[in-house]
């Protein structure tokens, strides 16, 4: 946002002006005011591996991070380009498998691939959408210049926040708004309900039914699965309270039980069904996949759609998005080096202080190794992991990452920062909500964003053209 | 409306309904041993006895003291009747069913919870004991009046409704259980300061040492108070109140489901059992054996509206 010699960039402008006339002592108070707000509506994520007790927020910074029009066009024509490619990448391996038959992809990165559900062979899923909502993480290295971190295909997270965000800040600075025109982002739960309901199975005859499955009031994520049931105006339900009626999978009311068009599942493919995938899981319901896919009913997303945002994978979305679109990629993909091919080893443990190493099937920021900002003993176990087990390992160089700026004690400060736009899949096409979720590194310098590791969010502005 | 969500709703006003009581019983309980320092441990014993929490209580303590009662009864976890436990209980239930609830309702929920956590998180002194009683009985009314002034008048709130009154009438009736004995005519002899004390401390554990007085048609004596407490419909705590309150909520459930289940039928019995008699058949028969019954009937009942209503699988 500002420049070595104190201008702003254009997108900022108008909210910098307005900033400079604050009293800081208001800011430091309305930044109270919305913590408590978050702690009143419940706004909490729990921390696995504390007691349950231990519902944390996410740190809240009210600065907001501000993209142009253009920008913003740019970036979303790169990301439909990428998700529709996506999707057909996946049906491609669950039918024909002709990316691999043309040696574009290598088979064992499929055939040995966890994420890998062989139950979805020759299967197409209703509307032939694998991905019905997607949670693209993005970084940009400068004007226009945007990498994509990872695609995440299964179960992303963190709509709740993108929603909530605004709207504090909407009760916070509401004569922000009637300043400055800032895209809404508050049709996402109405255009989420849409777009499943387009996806709803073969034998659903009228308007559909949606639910919202989650694993229950102990999960991490389980004030976003409830605030997005309440949004949609869907059920939460639990695998408990679901069964298989008639080959349908219908929810137990205190009218009887009541069919299910379209589930969307918070939970894991290795839960969602312990007849097919872990026998102990106790979240799922038996008989889901036996019913799927029969045309009973539609899972969103579907069951083994992980096989497209594996870190592995990863590394050949450029030749995936030009197999299927015929175009080159319009965002960038991060150079990736996979551990497992022993050049690439080679050169990782050669320079592991530079790099960012992260695991194939890792998430949350767990597991992973920043380079730059690891002590010599840490970067020294990390070598020993990966020389243990490479195949397990990707290594990326470290992105000199744009920095916006956030509220402290001084003032502005910068901060790295990804963005998380969410993007809704359907046969009517593909939606993106102008915005998404900022994830910022709350300590100076730090390239780790992830709320477990103790990064914050903001509110996201795409201006009006 | 799903079988879960009806049970979490029943679930967690029958725990803001019982933290509610425990704290009412300990406010009487606290009342009472500072009028008769002389036989404390009995009084306390008797308030623990009514909570129905004594069995846990022997468990872990040898004696009976203002201190110890006072920890139980508050903060205590391993109680699940504690103000601590039910509030914890009422909120987990209340996220459950958050999907149900409008903003005000769950904010109130949530805002309770956090605010006797707080108040809770070190032991509660007696100096300190009648600002944090009434901060928990404000607590309870703010959450109790976001129901009212927010919610659609619809299953929701039936079955919200139907888990406070099938907890309060089971609250109130051991009230009485474990005082009984005082409320026998038998034992009145009128005026005697003993009893008087005694009676003071039964009205004030369920909020009606006032209204008693306001309604000053009677003398204060055990038939009229045990009357008071098992047939006054004006009173919201007695028997009768609750078994109506009850049964008119699952009427509207009858109505609006279209259905009519056995819980309908247990309830109408309980209702008609209560008409039929009057204070002075309970004495003939035994007061201790009525509300015993009154106690199983409505235990069944609440089990009954679990099975009905598919609460669980």
């Amino acid at each position: 946002m500002i420049r070595p010699d104190g201008s702003v960039t254009p997108p900022y402008a108008a909210y910098d002006a307005w900033f400079k006339c604050q009293d800081p002592a208001r800011l430091e108070s309305k930044a109270e005011e919305a913590e408590a707000f978050f702690r009143r509506t419940g706004i909490t994520f729990n921390v696995y591996g504390q007691s349950e007790a231990q519902e944390r927020l996410i740190p809240f910074d009210l600065v907001p991070r501000i993209l142009s029009h253009r920008e913003w066009a740019k970036l979303s024509k790169g990301i439909d380009q990428r998700v529709r490619a996506i999707n057909a990448f996946i049906w491609d391996i669950y039918n024909r498998q002709e990316i691999l038959r043309a040696g574009r992809v290598p088979k064992e990165l499929i055939a040995h691939n966890e994420a890998f559900v062989p139950q979805m062979m020759g299967f197409t899923p209703p509307g032939k959408v694998y991905t019905h909502i997607v949670g693209t993480d993005i970084v940009r290295t400068g004007e226009g210049d945007f990498f994509v971190l990872e695609d995440n295909a299964r179960t992303p997270s963190g709509v709740s926040y993108m929603l909530e965000n605004r709207e504090t800040m909407l009760q916070m600075f509401p004569e922000l708004f009637s300043q400055i025109r800032v895209q809404p982002v508050s049709d996402y739960p109405k255009n989420l309900r849409r777009s499943l309901s387009a996806c709803a199975p073969q034998a659903c005859s009228g308007k559909p039914t949606v639910a919202v499955l989650t694993p229950g009031i102990h999960n991490s994520a389980y004030f976003e699965h409830s605030f997005l049931a309440d949004q949609m105006g869907a059920e939460l339900v639990e695998g408990h309270d679901l069964r298989v009626v008639d080959g349908r999978i219908a929810m137990r009311t205190t009218k009887g039980y009541r069919v299910i068009d379209v589930l969307y599942r918070r939970i894991d493919d290795d839960f969602l069904d312990p007849l097919s995938f872990n026998p102990d899981s106790m979240l799922g319901v038996p008989g889901i996949m036996d019913v799927y896919r029969a045309g009973g009913i539609t899972i969103a997303n579907a069951p083994g759609a992980g096989i497209a945002d594996d870190k592995a994978i990863y590394s050949y979305m450029p030749e995936i998005v030009e197999f299927y679109t015929g175009e080159k990629a319009i965002l960038k993909n991060v150079e990736t080096h996979r551990c497992a091919e022993p050049e690439a080893l080679q050169y990782v443990l050669d320079n592991l202080a530079e790099l960012v190493v992260k695991e194939v099937h890792g998430s949350g920021g767990y597991g992973m190794l920043v380079g730059p900002a690891a002590s010599k003993k840490e970067i020294a176990d990390f070598r020993k992991k990966l020389e243990a087990r490479p195949g397990n390992y990707i290594a990326q160089p470290t992105l000199s990452l744009s920095t916006v700026p956030i509220f402290v004690d001084q003032g502005l400060a910068p901060r790295h920062v990804d963005l998380r736009p969410f993007v809704l899949v359907s046969p009517q096409g593909v939606n993106i909500t102008p915005g998404g979720l900022t994830r910022v590194a709350l300590t100076e310098g730090s390239l780790v964003v992830n709320s477990s590791q103790g990064g914050g969010t903001k509110d996201t502005w795409v201006l009006e053209d | 409306m799903l079988g879960k969500t009806a049970g979490g709703l029943y679930w967690m006003f029958r725990f803001l309904e019982r933290s509610e009581n425990t704290a009412r019983l300990l406010e009487a309980g606290f009342r009472m041993a500072l009028t008769r320092s002389s036989d404390a441990e009995s009084e306390w014993k008797s308030v623990v006895i009514t909570s129905g929490t004594g069995l846990g209580y022997e468990k872990k303590y040898d004696s009976y003291s203002d201190t110890l009662v006072m920890d139980w009864l508050l903060r205590d976890t391993d109680n699940p009747s504690s103000v601590i436990a039910g509030t914890k209980s009422a909120r987990d239930n209340a996220r459950l069913v958050r999907t149900a609830l409008t903003t005000e309702v769950w904010e109130a929920v949530n805002d309770n919870w956090m605010t006797l956590r707080d108040l809770l998180a070190k032991p509660v002194t007696t100096v300190d004991l009648p600002a944090a009683l009434a901060l928990i009985r404000k607590q309870s009314a703010l959450v109790r009046g976001a129901l009212h002034g927010t919610m659609l008048r619809n299953d929701i709130y039936d079955f919200a409704r139907i888990g406070t009154f099938v907890e309060r009438a089971d609250n109130t009736a051991r009230i009485i259980d474990v005082k009984y004995y005082t409320l026998l005519p038998s034992a009145s002899a009128v005026g005697s300061s003993l009893d008087n004390v005694q009676w003071e401390m039964i009205l004030r554990s369920v909020s009606a040492h006032r209204c008693f007085r306001w309604l000053d048609e009677q003398d204060m004596t055990a038939t009229a108070i045990a009357d008071f407490l098992i047939f006054d419909k004006r009173l919201p705590r007695s028997l009768a109140f609750c078994v109506k309150q009850t049964t008119e909520n699952l009427r509207y459930l009858e109505q609006e489901y279209e259905t009519r289940h056995p819980c309908h039928d247990l309830a109408d019995k309980l209702g008609r059992q209560l008409k039929t008699l009057d204070i002075n058949t309970v004495f003939d028969h035994g007061l201790h054996e009525m509300i015993t019954e009154f106690i199983r009937d409505n235990n069944a009942l609440g089990a009954q509206i679990e099975k009905d209503f598919r609460f669980i699988g």
